[in-house]
């Protein structure tokens, strides 16, 4: 986007000084050193060893892992959940977002910050709520310990503020004259969501899907108390990971952390390029 | 024909907006609605869009009741003050749109846009995005759009008020020419009184959600209704107990009949004009603004403190003050 912004403006202007030729001023230089560093202490050094880890056990780890069934049927499962707690998400994060940015109601200041509930309660004490309200002893009659049904509703309870917080600030940025303009032009109320509002928001809502579904792949605090962590049923990848671990397998463990890594990586590239395509085909 | 406003009431909560507007727009004309912020220029013309719906009255465009018609199917183009540019659009996919929503076949709309394009000046911005355009470049955009679904009228809500006073000029300029060249019934909202007489065929002057006067550029400059008329539409002093604009004045260093004299207290050059403020010897009479050209007061022979005598030149209008 800020490429197609800046460069072919094409006209009289000097050329630029070449790229290579560094405009980086001493406080500039400083300032990005000890970001690289930062960076690279807290995220570069741990995955790379993670990779390193799994890699030196060569490729027999990771078909003896992903040869495990109990091991797959983890991994699957996380992913699936994560896919669907995104999809829901991205609907009705959006949804909730237009209502808060669009709509005025007695108790929205409340809700507005309820939202954020799920960012600032400490895992476990999400998965104690979850359990006394979906577990044996629910209260609602709703018993869902110890299922699948257990993973997906720990995933969207910490995963609702993604979508919701990514998609607000655009949808207030946004004109409601835009959307006039579109009526005017003869356009439906539909036809003005998909063509123009949805491809506004499309990148905002792929960040927000994106880090859902990283959080959704990685959780553990919040799904552990309800899951039961029943093999084949509701044991996700990153308790797998801790079993491996406590097994003294850290090799296996690795294996499992990279695969993750792959579906994270995968799901940023794939979203990335979704949202590019609606914003781009309005 | 053209658009005919009846009985129309429009109030948000206790603020009344429009109350009984009685208006009819003639077809083919280029019609300003002035008025100062706040006014309700605005909302009649968002109801006149259907962008907005009025509490009481009726709407008709080229003859047709459109009161309960919704927006998109009213025909009617509109420009905001601020471009409303689909910014994720190329320009022509910006002028397209209302085409595309109408399922023209493609070439058509190619062909259309291309035209359009061309109209506005903007064929070589075909495939940029809203974002490269300048400000006036967009708004001509804008009016591509509007244009493109052949609308059977084009409402602009104060179309120049976020340029600059250059463009803003040019713009002025080139949308009478296009008028011209086009002409479907239009209708602009503005609170800038020279736009409004330098373009218009016709002027309404709104004020408090009512109509002060409605008539061509020099009924309204010659014949002013009220004294809001007349101090909206150029700048007015008072000569003694009436309203009157201070180049009306004919200004004196010798004794003779006048409504005031006094001395020049205030001496105030801008480019070509000179703006004087006399202060009357009589104090019931407030200061008197008074504007010559340069070569005037160099022939009279003014200077700041000269004693001078005033009075209504010969054919100048003025309104009794309230």
């Amino acid at each position: 986007m800020t490429d197609l912004l800046t460069s072919p403006s094409g006209t009289t202007r000097r050329r630029r000084p070449r790229r290579s030729a560094s405009t980086l001023t001493r406080p500039a230089a400083i300032g990005l050193g000890v970001g690289v560093t930062w960076f690279s202490i807290l995220v570069l050094i741990p995955l790379a060893l993670i990779s390193f880890q799994a890699a030196g056990g060569g490729w027999g780890v990771f078909v003896e892992t992903l040869g495990n069934p109990q091991t797959a049927s983890a991994i699957g499962l996380t992913v699936r959940q994560a896919l669907l707690v995104t999809l829901v998400n991205v609907v009705m994060g959006t949804l909730i977002a237009w209502v808060l940015v669009r709509d005025q109601f007695w108790g929205k200041r409340a809700l507005e910050t309820i939202i954020d509930i799920p960012f600032a309660l400490p895992t476990i004490v999400a998965g104690l709520v979850l359990l006394s309200l979906y577990g044996p002893e629910s209260p609602l009659g709703v018993d869902v310990s110890n299922t699948s049904h257990s993973v997906f509703l720990a995933l969207l309870f910490v995963t609702l503020p993604f979508v919701v917080r990514a998609v607000q600030p655009v949808l207030m940025e946004l004109e409601p004259e835009v959307e006039e303009a579109a009526a005017s032009l003869g356009a439906s109320t539909f036809t003005t969501w998909r063509r123009i509002i949805l491809p506004s928001l499309a990148p905002s809502i792929a960040s927000g899907a994106t880090l859902s579904f990283a959080r959704g792949i990685s959780e553990y605090g919040s799904l552990v108390l309800l899951s039961g962590n029943l093999p084949f049923e509701s044991e996700v990848a990153s308790v797998r990971i801790f079993t491996y671990v406590e097994n003294d397998n850290p090799a296996a463990a690795s294996a499992v952390a990279v695969i993750l890594l792959a579906v994270a990586l995968a799901a940023i590239v794939t979203l990335n390029l979704i949202s590019r395509r609606v914003a781009r085909h309005g | 024909m053209g658009i005919e406003i009846v009985g129309v009431n429009k109030s948000f909560g206790d603020f009344v907006a429009l109350s009984d507007i009685d208006l009819s727009i003639p077809s083919g004309g280029l019609t300003a609605l002035l008025g100062p912020s706040g006014g309700g220029k605005s909302t009649l013309l968002r109801i006149i869009a259907g962008l907005e719906t009025a509490d009481s009255g009726t709407i008709e465009i080229e003859g047709q009741d459109t009161t309960n018609v919704p927006a998109q199917r009213r025909n009617v183009g509109f420009v905001f003050q601020h471009y409303a540019a689909f910014k994720h659009m190329s320009v022509a996919k910006n002028v397209a749109f209302g085409l595309e929503i109408r399922k023209r076949p493609k070439a058509e709309i190619a062909r259309r846009v291309e035209e359009l394009l061309e109209l506005v000046h903007l064929e070589q911005f075909a495939h940029r995005l809203p974002a490269q355009l300048s400000g006036g470049q967009r708004q001509r955009m804008a009016l591509a759009r509007a244009l493109a679904i052949e609308p059977s009228v084009l409402l602009l809500d104060e179309p120049f008020g976020a340029l600059d006073a250059k463009v803003r000029k040019e713009l002025r300029d080139w949308l009478r020419r296009l008028h011209d060249e086009v002409h479907v019934t239009t209708v602009f909202v503005t609170h800038d009184q020279e736009e409004a007489l330098e373009v218009a065929d016709t002027i309404v002057v709104i004020n408090d959600g009512r109509i002060e006067q409605v008539g061509t550029p020099d009924d309204l400059y010659d014949k002013p209704a009220s004294d809001f008329v007349l101090s909206f539409l150029g700048p007015v002093t008072t000569l003694g107990d009436r309203l009157i604009r201070p180049h009306d004045i004919e200004i004196s260093r010798v004794e003779q009949a006048a409504v005031v004299d006094g001395p020049i207290t205030r001496w105030t050059r801008v480019g070509f004009e000179i703006r004087l403020e006399v202060t009357p010897t009589d104090a019931r009479y407030a200061p008197v603004q008074v504007s010559v050209t340069r070569t005037e007061a160099h022939a009279l022979g003014l200077h700041p403190g000269d004693h001078v005598w005033l009075r209504p030149a010969v054919g100048a209008q003025s309104v009794v003050s309230a």
